[in-house]
């Protein structure tokens, strides 16, 4: 007699998923609960946290931006392996803006967001008809080399970088900002991709040639989808680069390719909300390993294969089915 | 001054192909991009300074030992790793990564970083060709490139492993069909690739020293030469690092030498520009899904 | 060019490397009519409805779409301009429900100039569609994850996703390949209404007795080349066609 494990949808999942759900105030609790308490808490963490830890939660945020930006490309069928040129792009605008021009951070980080966007838009356009792994190896090589020209050529600081730059304010306020940013980037993103435009972007990932011949210029779309993922990113960096006050080459260092990437491995792809878990998860640990010094990447890129290879599903996933549905062994006649 | 420039640019192009043909080589038989490449390339130096310095071993063992290990470590990967999630783009870009990372930082962690950590060059001479003084190492490299091309042309064209390997290449399923392994296939392919990646290093090496930043150097030109080359295509990767090859010494000799990787980047802008899939490049922009 | 003339191809060739998959093959659909193309494996039948549909860019030849020449054109315009395709092989939107799956479809800009600028309901008019080509309405199937629904339903979808564009020319390539014959006898009528209601259909079949009782006039492919052309009886009694299927198809 063997068994088999059956997955069933919760009745109140089933019956939460239509407009029913306004009617009842358990079945709104039960919407409800998934997506205000996470808020709340990471509202309510910023309000006891020391400064340094509150720091660390900035931080946190930004790495969420940049993985969400990372997951936005990869469900239009694009993989990056290098987040770093969107924050990188969007750091060196914010920076430049206020330090040459004296702009204020309220104004140079919607610029950044704005400008980052374009230009990598730009610069990755003709990438976009291609396919498979050469999205990957443009958007890898590219901040490498812009970090060694910035060096060789000495432009914008050269290897010193610019520092002295206008903060947003105190501590409480950047994370206000950050936190505030996060949680609207996540779920208009994520009401963007359950609607008919987010389904064509879906599908574009799942068969091109379908999209196409429905009449679609995919590359349009692509493009599209380009832009608002770089501009995600490069939010975060021209953010960065004001609570830090300095921007420099190590705004294109791999580290911000590779903890989105990270985060994205570990929190669960496609979903959004998984790879901002898989950051608040990654980056507060990095805090705390700080003492391995070297180790630490070391150990990000072997949870990140670990998790690519073995828990292809992800955390958020996991999570998700624990809370919609049920699990039963069922038995199965032979 | 002119002829130095057009010795020194060819053999520059030839560092370039060296570096990019293993990349190349494994990507054109199996497909899978190995961003671990670089990684693999500095495992070799490191592994053969470890034969020489640590086990005492002469350099006959000691280098032939090191692309072994380095071939079969890559073996390694694939079978245990990338085998898992094969045919998931995502997914094999992304574990290749998080491999080469891990390997480069962890040789970073344990402090190999320093001037000692030098390879031996194969003959310590130097000649003249016409007034251009040339050091022994440099001819080997231009030695070892001619060698290595015309041995994977000779290989993919003559031997039986070296057909199955274009077999695949060409037709995965149909070379299923006709007995041919394609995950064994694969994983020699990889070995191939990171073998070739090690003896690039034991030529190249010896011009300087083994650094862990040089690992992300190698992944990058070898990139940036695939990129403007086309992926997979032998020829393309030989045009591509003469191309670029000789504007980075001309930069080099005639603007700044710090302007080096400018070249690329330009190369690699103007490209994707002009023919996106590169110059030798039949990357179908629709129907293939690599 | 006869004013019933819809589609026209002249002379199209395309080369693989040295193999000539398509070779010189000329012909003229005429509107409202069915056109088999047949021919054995590897006679460039596909590569013929890639030629015509923009997927592939011919080596030499034109393609002229009523009156209009779309040699080359990009996919997703001649999509647009209404000639819409199948796939040989069907790859849904797995991820997605049946239904889903035409959203995207019903997306098309053409789609939204015929409706005069409004798309309209689009879950419904998925429904309406996938109901058309014989999905049960209100089954369990139209919901369910497109990755799991048995082959015969997968083609249907192609169908559907084909109708959605409303295009005037719909190239179906081996619709019908796969399908068990109760299967294939249900999807004759979908077929059949389509022609009624005046579309074009270019049918790319290896089941010819399901086509010759579609078919207006069939096309014959061997090595790339035209090898025949007229009504399905004529053709098949054609020595060079009976050659080119010797002990294939041309026994059952």
């Amino acid at each position: 007699m063997a068994q088999r494990k059956e997955r069933i949808d919760r009745g109140i999942k089933v019956r939460s998923d239509d407009v029913f759900a306004l009617t009842s105030w358990r079945e709104m609790a039960y919407l409800a609960f998934p997506r205000v308490v996470p808020v709340v808490l990471l509202f309510l963490l910023g309000a006891v946290a020391s400064i340094y830890w509150e720091r660390v939660l900035v931080t946190t945020c930004m790495f969420a931006l940049l993985a969400i930006s990372w997951d936005i490309l990869a469900s239009a069928g694009m993989v990056s392996l290098g987040q770093a040129l969107f924050f990188g792009v969007g750091a060196y605008i914010a920076g430049t803006l206020n330090h040459y021009f004296g702009i204020s951070p309220w104004l140079t980080i919607p610029i950044a967001t704005l400008g980052g966007g374009v230009v990598c838009t730009l610069v990755l356009l003709p990438v976009l008809r291609l396919r498979g792994i050469y999205f990957a190896m443009v958007t890898m090589i590219l901040p490498l080399m812009i970090e060694r020209v910035i060096e060789a050529t000495k432009i914008f600081g050269g290897t010193e970088g610019i520092s002295g730059l206008n903060t947003l304010g105190n501590v409480h306020t950047e994370f206000l900002v950050a936190a505030v940013m996060v949680w609207v980037v996540l779920f208009s993103f994520r009401r963007m991709m359950s609607t008919d435009y987010g389904l064509l972007l879906k599908g574009i990932n799942d068969n091109d040639r379908a999209v196409m011949s429905a009449g679609m210029n995919i590359y349009y779309y692509k493009a599209q989808a380009l832009f608002l993922s770089s501009a995600v990113g490069a939010f975060a960096g021209a953010f960065m680069t004001h609570a830090y006050q300095f921007v420099g080459m190590p705004v294109f260092a791999l580290d911000y390719s590779i903890i989105p990437i990270a985060s994205v491995a570990v929190g669960g792809a496609g979903t959004l909300a998984g790879p901002m878990l898989g950051s608040f998860i990654l980056v507060p640990l990095s805090e705390l390993l700080r003492g391995l010094g070297g180790l630490r990447v070391v150990i990000y890129a072997v949870i990140l294969v670990v998790c690519t290879v073995g828990l292809p599903e992800g955390i958020f996933h996991y999570l998700s089915r624990k809370y919609n549905q049920f699990e039963r062994w069922v038995k199965v006649e032979r | 001054m002119l002829q130095g420039t057009l010795i020194y640019g060819f053999i520059n192009s030839v560092v370039l192909m060296l570096v990019a043909l293993g990349f190349s080589v494994t990507f054109g038989i199996s497909g899978v991009a190995n961003f671990a490449y670089g990684a693999l390339y500095v495992m070799a130096g490191y592994l053969s300074w470890l034969g020489l310095h640590s086990l005492g071993l002469p350099y006959w063992l000691a280098a032939p030992g090191a692309v072994a290990i380095t071939a079969g470590v890559a073996a390694m990967i694939y079978w245990f790793i990338l085998l898992r999630v094969r045919g998931l783009v995502v997914s094999e870009v992304i574990a290749t990564f998080g491999m080469g990372l891990a390997i480069l930082e962890l040789f970073r962690y344990l402090g190999f970083i320093g001037f000692e950590y030098t390879l031996p060059p194969l003959i310590d001479a130097s000649v003249m060709i016409g007034d251009t003084y040339v050091d022994a190492q440099r001819l080997c490299i231009v030695g070892a490139g001619i060698l290595l091309a015309a041995f994977l042309w000779f290989f993919t064209h003559y031997t039986k492993t070296g057909l199955a390997f274009r077999g695949i290449a060409q037709d995965e399923r149909t070379a299923l069909t006709l007995g041919i392994n394609a995950d064994k296939v694969a994983a020699w392919s990889v070995a191939f690739g990171a073998g070739y990646a090690a003896l690039a290093a034991l030529v190249i090496l010896p011009l300087g020293t083994i650094a862990v930043n040089e690992g992300y150097n190698v992944l990058v030109n070898a990139l940036a030469v695939c990129i403007v080359g086309g992926l997979g295509s032998t020829v393309g990767i030989i045009v591509a690092s003469f191309l670029i090859g000789f504007a980075q010494i001309l930069t080099a000799t005639y603007l700044e030498t710090s302007w080096m990787m400018l070249v690329s980047l330009v190369a690699i802008l103007a490209i994707l520009v002009i023919k996106p899939s590169g110059l030798f490049g039949h990357q179908k922009q629709l129907e293939e899904r690599i | 060019m006869s004013e019933k003339t819809i589609l026209q191809a002249q002379d199209l060739s395309k080369n693989f490397g040295g193999v000539k998959a398509v070779d010189g093959v000329s012909f003229s659909l005429r509107r409202n009519e069915v056109l088999g193309v047949i021919g054995p494996n590897g006679s460039g039948k596909t590569t013929l409805a890639n030629l015509i549909t923009g997927f592939v860019k011919p080596s030499r030849g034109k393609v002229i779409f009523d009156g209009k020449n779309i040699t080359g054109m990009a996919p997703y315009k001649v999509a647009d301009l209404g000639i819409a395709r199948s796939f040989q092989m069907v790859k849904p939107f797995y991820q997605l429900p049946a239904f889903k799956n035409l959203n995207v479809a019903l997306l098309s800009p053409r789609l939204r100039r015929l409706s005069g600028g409004r798309f309209g309901d689009r879950d419904a008019m998925a429904k309406d569609l996938l109901e058309e080509v014989g999905f049960e309405r209100d089954s369990w199937v139209i919901t369910h994850q497109a990755a799991s629904l048995p082959h015969g339903y997968l083609k249907r979808l192609e169908l559907a996703k084909c109708m959605a564009l409303q295009p005037e020319i719909i190239v179906l390539d081996e619709l019908f390949s796969g399908l068990s014959l109760a299967e294939v006898a249900s999807m004759v009528p979908v077929i059949e209404k389509l022609v009624a209601q005046g579309k074009t259909l270019v049918m790319i079949e290896h089941r010819l007795k399901e086509l010759f009782r579609i078919a207006d006039r069939v096309i014959v492919l061997n090595f790339g080349q035209k090898i025949a052309e007229g009504v399905p009886a004529e053709v098949m009694e054609d020595p060079q066609v009976r050659g080119a299927y010797l002990g294939s198809e041309a026994e059952e």
